[in-house]
């Protein structure tokens, strides 16, 4: 019987079934906690510093008063740019690999190296740009060795978003467009692509709040520590809110004075990331309900 | 039957009947493989580049001490900068396994149970709430897990624990939890999804409880796919970079407790070559740090892909 057998009488089931299930619920309730506290706590902090001059002046005074203007600019530029990189080779390779490819060794090989290129750990993308951006080429560090540099970087996750929302438009849609005469590319450009590009530019969009997040591969390919006037080519450094953060809390001389500063710009940076977030998951929720196939 | 021989079953979505394509068409075609293909370029890109470089620490150019390959894997002295320079990798590379792991303790458990939690028992409300939440928690930047852990747990493990010092392994190692328990818990909850109905139907038809199904049906069936999960969240830890920088400490030892700071490889790259010139010995020996780094991950993404690849041929 197996009720008789150790750990099987009714009272130690439900005892136990009550702590296990307990322990699981308070996961997610844990996770939701924290979530919140970290927002909170930014949020609360910062808000304080938070003020018009503070969004549109240069800091002054060693750090410890004026603005975040350029830096807000700078990681601005350095997003879009790593956006402007990533996403042609991002769609192109999304729409061979979804609709072009045959399983064989080469779309193997390419997929492993997709899936492979996700996993290397942002600070050896920075080595990379430094070493061939920076270096190599010649661009020194500047706004376009940092935009490339995070190109590459978000380059997996473009793919990856692109591809599941071309496999998502049904197989029926290309098949009517051949019908209708349309040759392959026809069908991809005019039926396919449409239907799959709300999809695609979601995925691009919570790329973009990836790329405005990064600090690692920026540090050695983009970031200066101060800027006297806004950026006149892409051959200039900038200053970005996550490297000033990183600055202020750990190399500056004055690190108690600038912690309002430090908060206030952990705020605009969480806020400008989770808003972009927050807007790519609404933005594919609607989506997804308002699908009409 | 099969409308054309060209044709096989398992084609992907584009493939269509046309047996002749037109230059047009075969030019489209190439450029998008192209685009493919530079993924992959950009791969062995990054492996060749940080190779050569880091090449130059054991062959260097005339007139630089050329460094044992048993010195850099072996010596726990890593003294770039000094006169009498020592480039030994280990302590760093100790320091890194240690935040990883005291990372996974925490993120593993935690990953796994919020997976459980949103695959098997939340409502589909709660379901629509808690996901975009994991997903924000895992955007969340990772310069702001480590100035809070700077300006929070630092603080307070000085001041109410008495420590020399808050940036330590476990400040660190929380930082890390909170920012690998997402990966985690997003991918072992599609493994956990993926386990049929219908076994679960079976297990409750049994008599068995929500918990028993759970942890002798569900979790065993999935187990190759949870494993990838973690593996992952692991391989998130080890490359990260900000939060170590921020809230390790920076002492270049073997950590012989939780509470003691240490120098993961990451933190090192991004602390110090900012400083050193271009082909100096140091900045090759950086380069052989983001080597070990690079290959470690690899490591790690390998086998997750091939447990990956075992689980979805098995179910």
């Amino acid at each position: 019987m197996l009720a008789a057998r150790r750990g099987f009488e009714p009272r130690r089931r439900r005892r136990r079934e009550f702590t296990a299930l307990l322990f699981i619920r308070l996961t997610g309730a844990f996770t939701a906690g924290v979530m919140a506290l970290v927002v909170g706590f930014i949020a609360f902090n910062g808000a304080g510093a938070i003020s018009v001059p503070f969004l549109t002046e240069y800091p002054r005074d060693a750090m410890t008063a004026g603005g975040i203007l350029p830096a807000i600019e700078g990681t601005l530029i350095l997003a879009l740019g790593a956006l402007l990189t990533a996403v042609p080779l991002g769609f192109g390779a999304a729409v061979y690999l979804a609709e072009y490819a045959r399983p064989g060794p080469l779309v193997s090989v390419i997929r492993l190296g997709v899936l492979n290129l996700s996993g290397v750990p942002s600070v050896v993308f920075g080595l990379f740009g430094l070493a061939l951006f920076v270096k190599t080429f010649g661009f020194g560090r500047s706004i376009l060795a940092g935009s490339l540099t995070l190109g590459l970087l978000i380059l997996p996750t473009v793919v990856a978003a692109s591809e599941e929302a071309l496999r998502q438009t049904p197989q029926s849609f290309r098949e009517a467009a051949l019908a209708l005469g349309a040759s392959r590319w026809q069908a991809i450009r005019q039926v396919v692509l449409p239907a799959a590009l709300p999809g695609m530019l979601t995925g691009a969009i919570l790329a973009l709040g990836r790329a405005a997040g990064e600090t690692a591969p920026i540090v050695f390919t983009a970031s200066c520590a101060y800027t006297l006037a806004s950026p006149g080519s892409v051959f200039q450094e900038v200053m970005a809110l996550s490297t000033h953060i990183l600055n202020l809390a750990t190399n500056g001389t004055r690190i108690e004075e600038t912690l309002p500063q430090q908060f206030g710009t952990a705020l605009v940076l969480l806020a400008l990331v989770l808003g972009l977030s927050l807007c790519a998951i609404i933005v594919r929720a609607k989506l997804r309900k308002g699908r009409r196939w | 039957m099969t409308l054309s021989p060209s044709v096989p079953a398992d084609a992907p979505r584009g493939e269509l009947l046309h047996p002749k394509l037109s230059p047009t068409e075969q030019g489209v075609r190439l450029f998008f493989l192209l685009c493919a293909v530079s993924a992959l370029g950009q791969m062995l890109l990054i492996t060749i580049f940080l190779f050569s470089e880091a090449a130059g620490l054991f062959l260097p150019a005339p007139g630089d001490r050329a460094v044992p390959l048993a010195e850099f894997f072996f010596s726990l002295d890593w003294f770039p900068t000094y006169p009498d320079s020592s480039f030994g990798s280990a302590a760093l590379v100790i320091g890194s396994l240690a935040v990883t792991f005291a990372s996974v303790l925490l993120a593993g458990p935690l990953g796994v149970g919020l997976a459980v939690y949103l695959a098997c028992l939340a409502g589909p409300r709660m379901r629509e709430f808690l996901k975009p939440a994991v997903e924000l928690l895992a955007a969340i930047p990772s310069v702001i897990l480590g100035f809070l852990g700077m300006v929070t747990l630092a603080p307070f493990m000085q001041g109410y624990l008495g420590l020399p010092t808050g940036l330590n392994v476990l400040n660190c190692a929380v930082f890390l939890a909170v920012m690998s328990t997402p990966t985690v818990a997003s991918l072992g909850e599609d493994a956990l999804s993926a386990v049929p109905q219908s076994v679960k139907d079976a297990s409750y038809a049994l008599g068995a409880t929500r918990w028993e199904t759970i942890w002798r049906v569900i979790i065993p069936a999935s187990l190759s796919g949870l494993s990838t999960a973690v593996i992952l969240g692991l391989g998130r830890a080890m490359g990260e970079t900000v939060v170590v920088l921020m809230v390790a400490g920076g002492a270049a030892q073997i950590p012989h407790s939780l509470f003691d700071s240490v120098r993961p490889l990451t933190s090192t790259l991004a602390a110090e070559m900012g400083e050193t010139a271009a082909g100096s010995p140091h900045y090759h020996a950086l380069f052989a740090l983001g080597m070990i780094l690079f290959l470690l991950t690899l490591a790690l993404n390998l086998a997750a892909f091939w447990l990956g690849r075992h689980f979805r041929k098995n179910s």
